[in-house]
């Protein structure tokens, strides 16, 4: 593989690019899907190809294809060379990339049970079962159950040095079941409302229990129908921690991006609030709001050994008491700031550029029990599980839904509450953060389909939280 | 290899009892701009083979883009492989017979043979014309062909070539922002001065905007906000999966009048105004379905799976790929609001007091059932007060029931664009005058 490597940056640097990297990436794929007792979709996905980045002057080429040959890749190479020269009819300004990177080894996701290991067969047992249960509650209009797995055999190599091969596995799965009415829907899905999924192997999926927790959540849907209408107020909000991870996600997350701070996503995933003048000057949070971006977390769907630049994997401050602290960076933006990038480069496959992506961005434990949460709370709504999402471009004005609330009234949790939202103002929101659950209630989540980039990449981000609560908030936006 | 002998090469090593092969060939350039410069600038040559294997009424799929023959003919046994391990669906009634397709043109050798130095040639204009402006612009172009073929045991064969041509800009000033967008499958479409215009007068009209409180107000909508209602109501149950399972907004309101009597919404695939392609992912023909006519809910879309499941039902010819992943079920993918008869003008005209949105943004549903959808106004919002435009305002976020919204349709525009759907495809939209849109908060 690296005489092929060296071939595609030999030939790119002949053809004038002063720095190139290649990502050749073999992507498998399998999905196993069950719906209302059938089988709903199962199969498997292969995918190889290779991406050639090439720096002339100070513009920017790519190129990629699914042809893994030596005659398509000299191809390739010089047309990545041949559009970094039309880019530079367009210039911008010099581009510097920081200290070189000559990372080399190997690294491969720590799994206990290889999930394409596992038959079809057994998959579908697994699913099978648990939508038996989900279908025994005759007020479930659709069950769904699904399972999968994810295997990445990617080759990095610059005209630096570097030189790394990793083989990263992704395994998930998820139960829901949606119950209807005359006039509404409801879905309670297990363990969240986006495929539970992570770096991991099949034990990742065992650990989820979908089986178990089928019964509870089709009940859950059916109760919903009956439930009241989340009430229209401002309140107490008590979120649970998988809620909490997507909030991260969209309010802590994306903004941090420090490409979007520079106005390079302004036209599609939009720009951010964090500006550069914050950064060590801005209160986001409330003192006891700590968030960290880390890729060497195990079981995120941001762990790895090198990000797509190969920036070995790291751990960095966002939040700090509330203060904030740090960007996710690129090699190019790093020393715009004059720092090193922190490795958050990726792409979603071989035909992608790589682009500053969340890696694990996770808000630190506090000292609370969620019982303790809870009867301290005389009047609130506990939320769990998202169900709608919507922020702004600069990522200030958010509004969630979420499948299931409670009323909590004198400390204790009472009445069932469906079509819950609340919305804010992100720093605002986070500077009414006066608890949060302890290390026991901490858990790491994966959202597997975070959008980015044109064309567009799904990229899969971690998210750890435990639960935490927030002042005066507007809830019931739209009953 | 060309798809004929791909399709041939999987059906003699299938031994399913029927075998289905989609091919796509792509070969995709992207020219990425912001800060008035290009920053990214991408292609991409890639083939998918799906194959999709039925024995008695078990499917199973496997996809790569591998095309050496050993490994297309592996893909054949593997889709096989999947296929025997499960139950029987009584649900599914086989692959679809082949049916007469008429071709329809949607290739333009000028999109499919666009260099990296014509794209950034249209870009760098819309560049300059930021720069000389004062501002910073960022956008992208885009430039694709593909090749679809579907191919069947039951005699189905199908092939399409067609291209695609995007361009779009958001350019800022110093506390303002426009946009601006062309679609089409001709490099004709793309008018990049004209998209330069239209955006940096939008950041001169937007600038300095100020706080506006949210609330109930009449609104006149540009094509691109117009976009979203269809794209949404679309995500939300226009294709039978949704109807039948009772999640759509469709669900209960079939045959009623559900939205102004102005209202023809239809999908109609060959329609070469838009993106058309003459035949569907199974290799039916695409017929013209008016989804709400006169403001009447009339039909989803189905493909032969959903059609089989209900009585002297057809296909409308609008199956999507399958896909490992579960059935998204039918969707409408080159969908029309029909034109009405009033200018913008007159729509601002008309309006005494109200909104006017440029266009919508991060849009997400609420309630599938309602098409209850919240999102925000973004590059140019503006209050219309005694028939003109009298300020802009900052973003507005929305929570509303596009259903509902179109109810109140007061006026529906004369001229329609085309513009490139989020969810694959293509929608062509006038603008429209609404008489109630709820904003449920500001930004800052």
């Amino acid at each position: 593989m690296k005489d092929f490597t060296s071939h595609a940056l030999n030939v790119a640097t002949a053809k004038g690019a002063r720095y190139a990297d290649i990502r050749i990436i073999d992507h498998r794929q399998q999905v196993v899907s069950v719906k209302n007792g059938n089988v709903d979709g199962i199969g498997d996905q292969y995918s190889q190809g290779f991406g050639i980045r090439v720096l002339v002057g100070n513009s920017w080429g790519f190129a990629s294809s699914a042809y893994v040959a030596k005659a398509e890749i000299e191809r390739v190479a010089t047309l990545a060379v041949q559009i970094a020269m039309a880019s530079a009819m367009v210039p911008g300004p010099p581009v510097d990339l920081g200290s070189p990177v000559r990372s080399t080894g190997q690294y491969t996701t720590p799994i206990e049970v290889d999930p394409f290991s596992i038959s079809l067969e057994q998959k579908l047992d697994l699913l099978f079962r648990a939508d038996e249960i989900l279908r025994r509650n005759s007020g479930v209009r659709v069950s769904e159950a699904n399972v999968i797995a994810i295997r990445n055999h990617k080759f990095f190599s610059n005209t630096e040095g570097a030189f790394v091969q990793q083989i990263l596995y992704e395994s998930g799965g998820a139960v829901a079941a949606t119950a209807v009415s005359d006039i509404e829907v409801q879905t309670r899905s297990h363990p969240n409302s986006f495929r539970y999924q992570g770096t991991g192997g099949w034990e990742y999926v065992i650990n989820a229990d979908l089986v178990g927790n089928a019964e509870r959540v089709a009940a859950e849907a059916v109760a919903l129908l009956a439930a009241d209408v989340c009430p229209s107020k401002d309140t107490t909000l008590v979120l649970d921690s998988s809620q909490l991870a997507l909030q991260i996600h969209e309010s802590c997350g994306h903004p941090t991006e420090l490409d979007r701070v520079f106005g390079t996503e302004a036209a599609f995933a939009g720009r951010s609030f964090l500006t550069l003048e914050k950064r060590n000057n801005f209160r986001y949070g409330s003192d006891i709001v700590n968030m960290t971006a880390e890729s060497v977390r195990p079981t995120g769907l941001g762990t790895f050994g090198w990000d797509d630049e190969g920036v070995p994997a790291s751990s960095t401050p966002l939040v700090r008491e509330g203060e904030f602290v740090g960007y996710l960076m690129s090699r190019e933006t790093a020393s715009k700031l004059a720092l090193e990038s922190n490795g958050c480069m990726r792409a979603d496959g071989w035909n992608r550029l790589p682009l500053i992506r969340m890696t694990n961005v996770s808000l630190e434990p506090g000292t609370w029990e969620l019982d303790d949460m809870i009867a301290d709370t005389d009047d609130g709504i506990f939320m769990e599980t998202n169900r709608s999402w919507s922020i702004d471009d600069m990522r200030l004005n958010f509004q969630f839904g979420t499948e299931i609330g409670h009323e909590i009234k004198g400390g204790k949790r009472v009445r069932l509450l469906k079509n819950c939202t609340y919305a804010g103002i992100t720093p605002d929101f986070w500077k009414s953060c006066d608890a949060i659950g302890n290390s026991r209630h901490w858990r790491l989540w994966g959202t597997p389909n975070c959008g980015k980039g044109e064309p567009m990449q799904t990229m899969g981000t971690g998210h750890g939280a435990s639960p935490a609560r927030f002042r005066n908030v507007k809830v019931g936006v739209f009953r | 290899m060309n798809f004929r002998q791909i399709s041939d090469l999987v059906m003699s090593a299938s031994s399913a009892d029927e075998t289905e092969v989609l091919g796509f060939e792509q070969n995709e350039s992207l020219t990425r701009f912001a800060n008035n410069c290009i920053h990214q600038n991408v292609t991409e040559r890639n083939v998918q083979i799906t194959v999709r294997s039925v024995i008695e009424t078990k499917i199973g799929i496997a996809i790569s883009n591998d095309l050496r023959p050993e490994s297309l003919r592996e893909l054949a046994i593997r889709a096989g492989d999947v296929a025997k391990l499960q139950p029987s669906n009584p649900e599914f009634k086989g692959l679809p017979q082949p049916q007469v397709i008429t071709p329809v043109e949607s290739f333009d050798s000028a999109v499919a043979e666009c260099t990296p130095e014509q794209r950034a040639a249209r870009v760098g204009i819309i560049c300059r014309k930021a720069a000389d402006a004062g501002c910073a612009a960022a956008g992208s172009m885009t430039t694709s062909s593909l090749n679809v073929g579907v191919a069947n045991s039951k005699g189905v064969f199908a092939e399409h070539r067609l291209t695609l041509a995007d361009e779009s800009t958001v350019i800022m000033g110093q506390n303002s922002s426009g946009w601006a967008q062309r679609t089409g499958w001709q490099l004709a479409a793309i008018e990049a001065e004209a998209l330069a215009d239209e955006a940096i007068s939008k950041v001169r009209m937007g600038a300095d905007p100020v706080d506006f409180e949210p609330g109930e107000y009449s609104v006149v909508l540009e094509p691109y906000a117009t976009a979203d209602l269809l794209e949404m109501l679309a995500y939300d149950g226009m294709g039978a999966l949704a109807v039948q399972e009772g999640r759509s907004w469709m669900n209960g309101r079939i045959g009623e009048r559900i939205m102004a009597d102005s209202v023809n919404i239809v999908d109609d695939g060959t329609n070469i105004a838009g993106i058309p392609c003459p035949f569907d992912f199974e290799g039916l023909p695409k017929k013209v379905v008016p989804i709400v006519a006169s403001g009447v809910a009339l039909s989803p879309v189905y493909d032969s799976f959903t059609a089989g499941r209900e009585d002297r039902k057809q296909s409308t010819g609008h199956a999507t790929p399958p896909s490992p992943q579960g059935r998204f079920g039918p969707a409408p993918m080159n969908l029309f609001l029909r034109p009405g008869s009033t200018s913008l003008e007159t729509m601002i005209k008309t309006t005494k007091f109200g909104l006017y949105i440029t266009r919508f943004w991060y849009t997400r549903t609420v309630h599938p059932r309602d098409a209850v959808v919240t999102g925000m106004t973004r590059d140019g919002t503006f209050v219309i007060r005694n028939g003109e435009i009298a300020h802009p305002i900052k973003s507005l976020r929305f929570t509303q029931s596009y259903v509902e919204g179109l109810k109140y349709t007061e006026a529906i525009g004369e001229t329609t664009r085309v513009l490139r759907s989020g969810f694959g495809g293509a929608v062509s939209v006038p603008a429209v005058k609404l008489a109630k849109f709820r904003f449920t908060s500001s930004t800052r």
